[in-house]
């Protein structure tokens, strides 16, 4: 028996890392407080190399068929305690579990969070609040661990709220700057919102299959999925809509829309939380979380699915029109990752359980890997273009090549990628989410081939932008980013180049049995190729020098630019949503009811009973004569009623 | 004398010791001192309950003493402490404890101004001891009356106005909580044999339907007045605001819950059947609460007010999942009790530092504090993200356990108040948001703020305390679940002999 109970280090030593930056850090040189939090992450990271090596290796496989530890097991052992019992069956644990998926985005976690921890040594030198980053980004990666690590559905719950907060401060992290804050807001509002979702879909699934364990929940013979179905409301069954609320989660982590509004001005953030949290782990959680539960969804609630294949369709549609109108490096990227993301969800969404039929489910997870890798480089590069030219936007670069030789060549390597040229990385997950739309779903085939395209198209479009065309008139000459910076570039530059020689299906499978999978040259891999150089050349065409075609391009499609550029008014619909009907339309009138006709009505009761007396107090005036008025008066009123009442 | 009694001797020993020094700066010490003693004891309260309980001692309550006080009317002054119970004082040890050192620079009367807080404190402590109707009664007066003095005469803005309403809203509530404690008390032998007001025996006797019927909306609504119940919530705002900060955090901190437990301990208890017939109706209205206060809190601008309004919507949460009738929704009540002291208590002590250096508790007026006063500033953070519920603070764990209680109920409408309740976890983010936001962050507004200080000493000690003890119960809440869970064993027995189904 194997004991990886030392795996629950992997989370716990970066939230005593922000403990110590953020009880003393204020005391301590900044720097140190920098290279604690790098050392402390490499740390983990260095664990979560050994687990993976132990894991896949090792001890994971049994029979051909990886397992999945949690708790005491016949082969190996983890830590899971009980941290609350909730009802006498469902009680939330905290634990790790390990099994093919976490254990790869432990990989992804401490990789990308590790260059980030490296880079900001550079980027962040000399901000104000540079140890107030480092214990945020341990935090961070605190909450991103513990998520992935979860036993449960609510464990990953009690995670997904922290990584959210730690979101919401790195956004927020230029406090002084008024944008800044409002992204902030937004962010952790549109989230909750969502998460507001994920929680009655855990409350209504917890009811109804009496357990938080993904192990009792993903068992294909438990019952969560034997006798799943249950009664049905609007057409689809109970555990169909506690899936879809679950989603709603999803898709507010990982900006699906309607519930993206949020991820573009989360670019107010330092670019390097850019690159770690809102492009290469947290956003990716939606799918993470979709992948965790797929055996349910897959086998009791398949129309869930076909949601998740939709909307991640749609989105990634529509991120990539709108990544090609803007002007901002950081705004295209984030639609980009989007739109990326919207690749893994259509993965998912038109995977089958099980074998071959399960390659959707693979290619998810293999583009998430290779995702993280070149989009955390792509951000990097950006943040190394914005630390040189002082701006985020477009117009004010150009003609970098000569100025940044290494940040150019790895930003191009990244565009490749991403663009989907063969034998990069992401060539090949791509084609393999591509391979199982062509066989589960034509329609979002076509879409996502045409995705591809736009992909290609608007990634070269920035670089031939920033790169080549004309140089503007720039204050001081731009200077090539410091070693920290340049080090973290290149190593992901490799990783994008590499990572996709990895045989994935023999590691990630939907029922968690080695696959052999082929690229399907006729069908896919050359369409794909086809799109990919066609964007790439209506790019060069357009933007490798200055000309006024791009212009032309625009007043031709005049609707939908202007459309795009706006981002079809959604942010619009969302001030309209918070300020008109949240802020005017309800809260103003139940504070106005409040206080004018609940503690009015409290008032009128006091004013009366102060009415009333000060009316009857003259009654006691002392006057004899007065009495004896009265008293007769009452008297002969009382005899009238009397003899009214008895001479019937 | 028994360690409970001791928790009601030790605040009037303190009282009795403020009276004789002179000195304002000695006064302070005494009370200090009077009510760390009081934190150590209500600690080892906790400790020794819960030997007792490890030791097998599983008897409904611990440490009981019985007194006769007025054997005409079988009156008696009994004590005794189950985990709930154990639970409230532990909290209220930390919130008086919190609120000594937030009014340390009171400088008018200051002697007076100690006097009426511990009293009150003693009052508190008296209630959540009693299981005897009348004696209970009795401190939850003692509790109230001080307030009026304390806001009238030690308050801001109109605080004549705001010592009224409060007061006579809450004697308002008393009057009908009076009714209906002596309905019970007239209605507690109904086999023959003598009278009594002693919690545990009534619970053991069957109170006929049609008195239930009677006095179930007289002590609930009574008792709801003083837990902020809708429509009877209004002094909170008004009283909030013109209270002085110490009396604020103990007045949401400790005195509302006095409401909560009262509804959980005595009409629930005491009157089942009623409860579960009536249920619906409060279920409502605290329903409406719960989404209601949340809303009215977005658009305040005056700290306080805010506060107030939130704490009608937390507060709310508490009776709603008193109403649930299950273990699990009532658990969270306690705990939803505890946690909003702690939080709220945490805020206006906050909010009192921070008034106390700017003047202003306008929110439009302030921006860009976190840069002046970062303690502070960490400090409000971290008590809105509490408010909201974040996982790893205290209400995070009780909120969680109230969905989930409420949730098992498998009829529709008690559903669908649960999914209404949720709701508020997204409305709750909007306007704790919206606070932080426009107080903390964004450019400094008014450059006169720029020379104010951070927190001193005393304010920092009673942050940190209200601070670890929300982490504390945040991070480890299973074995103070546990011991409330235990305790509520006697009465979900009691409620499910007689409800049926």
């Amino acid at each position: 028996m194997i004991d990886f109970s030392f795996t629950v280090l992997i989370p716990l030593i970066p939230i005593f890392v922000f403990l110590f930056v953020g009880l003393v850090g204020h005391k301590m040189k900044p720097m140190v407080s920098g290279i604690i939090g790098t050392l402390g992450l490499a740390t983990s990271a260095i664990l979560s190399y050994f687990t993976a090596y132990m894991y896949f290796f090792r001890v994971g496989k049994v029979n051909d068929v990886y397992q999945s530890f949690v708790g005491n097991g016949p082969i190996a052992k983890t830590v899971n305690i009980t941290w609350l019992q909730l009802t006498d069956k469902l009680h939330i644990d905290m634990g790790v579990l390990l099994d093919p998926i976490s254990v790869m985005m432990l990989i992804v976690i401490t990789t990308i969070s590790l260059m980030v921890h490296i880079y900001s040594l550079g980027y962040m030198k000399g901000e104000k609040g540079f140890a107030r980053f480092y214990a945020f980004l341990s935090l961070f990666s605190f909450s991103m661990l513990g998520l992935v690590l979860a036993t449960n559905i609510f464990q990953m719950y009690i995670f997904w709220e922290l990584v959210g907060v730690s979101s919401f401060l790195l956004i927020g992290f230029y406090y002084e700057k008024p944008s800044a804050v409002a992204a902030s807001k937004k962010a952790f509002i549109v989230t909750r919102f969502a998460d507001l979702g994920f929680l009655i879909g855990i409350l209504i699934l917890s009811f109804n299959t009496g357990t938080f364990d993904f192990k009792s929940l993903t068992d294909i013979h438990g019952t969560a999925i034997t006798s799943g179905a249950g009664a049905s409301f609007l057409g689809l069954s109970v555990m169909t809509w506690s899936l879809i609320f679950v989603f709603m989660g999803g898709a507010g982590k990982s900006a699906m829309f309607p519930l993206h509004i949020w991820l573009p001005d989360a670019m107010e953030g330092p670019t390097p939380v850019s690159a770690l949290i809102h492009a290469a782990t947290m956003v990716v959680a939606g799918v993470y979380l979709v992948a965790r539960l797929f055996p349910v969804y897959a086998l009791s609630a398949p129309d869930g699915l076909t949601v998740v294949a939709y909307v991640g369709s749609f989105s990634s549609l529509f991120a990539a029109v709108i990544a090609c109108t803007q002007l901002d490096i950081k705004r295209v990227l984030a639609y980009s990752t989007m739109s990326q993301i919207g690749y893994m969800m259509v993965g998912l969404g038109v995977s089958k359980y099980g074998g071959e039929a399960g390659l959707g489910y693979m290619a998810s997870m293999f583009h998430l890997f290779t995702h993280a890798m070149f989009k955390a480089l792509l951000f990097l590069g950006a943040g190394a273009i914005i630390h040189a030219v002082h701006s985020n936007v477009m117009n004010e670069m150009g003609g970098l090549r000569k100025y940044l030789p290494i940040t150019h060549v790895t930003f191009l390597i990244a565009c490749l990628t991403i663009a989907g040229i063969p034998f990069l990385s992401a060539f090949f997950s791509k084609d393999e989410i591509l391979s199982a739309a062509y066989h589960h779903n034509r329609l979002i085939f076509v879409v996502q081939l045409f995705v591809a395209g736009l992909t290609a198209f608007y990634m070269f479009r920035l670089y031939f932008r920033v790169f080549w065309n004309k140089e503007p008139h720039y204050h001081h000459t731009p200077h090539e980013a410091p070693i920290t910076m340049t080090i973290p570039l290149i190593f992901l530059a490799i990783a994008s180049i590499f990572a996709g020689y990895i045989k994935f299906s023999h590691f990630v499978s939907s029922d968690s049995i080695p696959f052999e999978s082929e690229i399907e040259w006729m069908n896919v891999a050359i369409p794909s190729i086809i799109v990919g150089l066609i964007g790439i050349g209506v790019a060069f065409v357009m933007y490798k020098k200055e000309s006024n075609l791009p212009d032309k391009m625009a007043s031709g499609l005049k609707l939908l630019y202007v459309g795009a550029f706006n981002k079809f008014y959604f942010d619009e619909i969302y001030l309209f949503v918070t300020k008109k009907i949240i802020f005017n339309y309800i809260s103003r009138p139940v504070a106005w009811f409040d206080r004018h006709i609940v503690d009015g009505f409290m008032n009128a009761i006091a004013a009366v009973t102060n009415y009333v007396s000060l009316k009857i107090k003259g009654f006691q005036s002392g006057q004899v004569q007065q009495y004896a008025f009265v008293f007769v008066s009452g008297a002969i009123l009382l005899s009238v009623v009397f003899i009214y009442l008895f001479s019937k | 004398m028994d360690i409970l009694s001791l928790l009601v001797v030790i605040p009037i020993i303190t009282v009795l010791g403020i009276m004789f020094v002179k000195d304002p700066k000695h006064v302070r010490i005494v009370s200090a001192i009077g009510m760390g003693l009081q934190l150590l004891l209500a600690g080892y309260l906790v400790y020794a309950y819960l030997s007792a309980r490890n030791a097998g001692d599983t008897s409904e309550m611990l440490f009981m003493a019985d007194h006769v006080w007025y054997a005409a009317l079988n009156i008696h002054y009994t004590v005794g402490v189950d985990g709930v119970s154990v639970a409230m004082i532990a909290l209220t040890g930390v919130v008086v404890f919190a609120g000594i050192f937030a009014s340390w620079q009171v400088d008018f009367l200051p002697k007076e101004f100690f006097i009426s807080l511990i009293l009150l404190a003693s009052g508190v402590f008296g209630f959540f001891i009693s299981l005897d109707l009348f004696t209970m009664f009795l401190f939850y007066e003692v509790a109230v009356i001080p307030m009026y003095l304390l806001i009238g005469i030690w308050g801001s803005g109109p605080k004549e106005y705001a010592a009224m309403k409060l007061t006579l809203m809450l004697m308002g509530g008393s009057a009908l909580l009076l009714v209906g404690l002596l309905g019970i008390y007239t209605n507690s032998a109904p086999n023959g044999g003598p009278l009594t007001f002693n919690i545990l025996e009534i619970a053991k006797v069957h109170i006929p339907i049609e008195a239930q019927r009677m006095f179930f909306p007289m002590t609930f609504v009574g008792f709801g007045i003083l837990g902020a119940l809708f429509p009877f919530h209004t002094w909170s705002p008004d009283g909030h605001a013109s209270a002085p900060t110490a009396v604020s955090m103990l007045h949401a901190g400790v005195l509302m819950k006095l409401g909560g437990y009262g509804a959980f301990r005595v009409a629930i208890f005491l009157l089942p059947e009623a409860a579960h017939e009536l249920s619906w109706i409060f279920i409502i209205l605290t329903s409406i609460s719960v989404v209601y206060g949340a809303f009215g809190a977005i658009v305040q601008k005056d700290l306080k007010y805010i506060n107030a309004y939130s704490s009608v919507s937390h507060c709310g949460l508490v009776l709603f999942a008193v109403l649930m009738m299950n273990k699990t929704a009532m658990d969270g009540a306690i705990l939803q009790m505890i946690s909003h002291g702690l939080m709220t208590a945490l805020f206006f002590a906050l909010i009192g530092m921070i008034y106390g250096r700017t003047h202003t508790r306008m929110i439009n007026e302030m921006g860009g504090l976190m840069k002046i006063m970062p303690f502070l500033g960490v400090a409000y953070v971290i008590a809105g993200l509490a408010s909201l519920g974040l996982p790893g603070l205290s209400g995070f764990v009780a909120e969680m356990t109230i969905f989930f209680g409420a949730f098992q109920h498998v009829d529709t409408f008690h559903r669908v108040v649960t999914l209404v309740a949720v709701s508020s976890i997204v409305i709750t983010a909007v306007y704790i948001l919206r606070v932080v936001g426009a107080l903390l962050f964004g450019p400094i507004k008014n450059e006169h703020f720029l020379h104010l200080d951070d927190a001193k000493w005393f304010e920092r000690l009673s942050t940190v305390t209200l601070i670890i003890a929300i982490a504390a119960i945040g991070l480890a809440p299973f074995w103070l679940s546990t011991m409330i869970g235990d305790s509520l064993q006697p009465i979900i027995d009691k409620l499910s002999m007689v409800i049926p189904g």
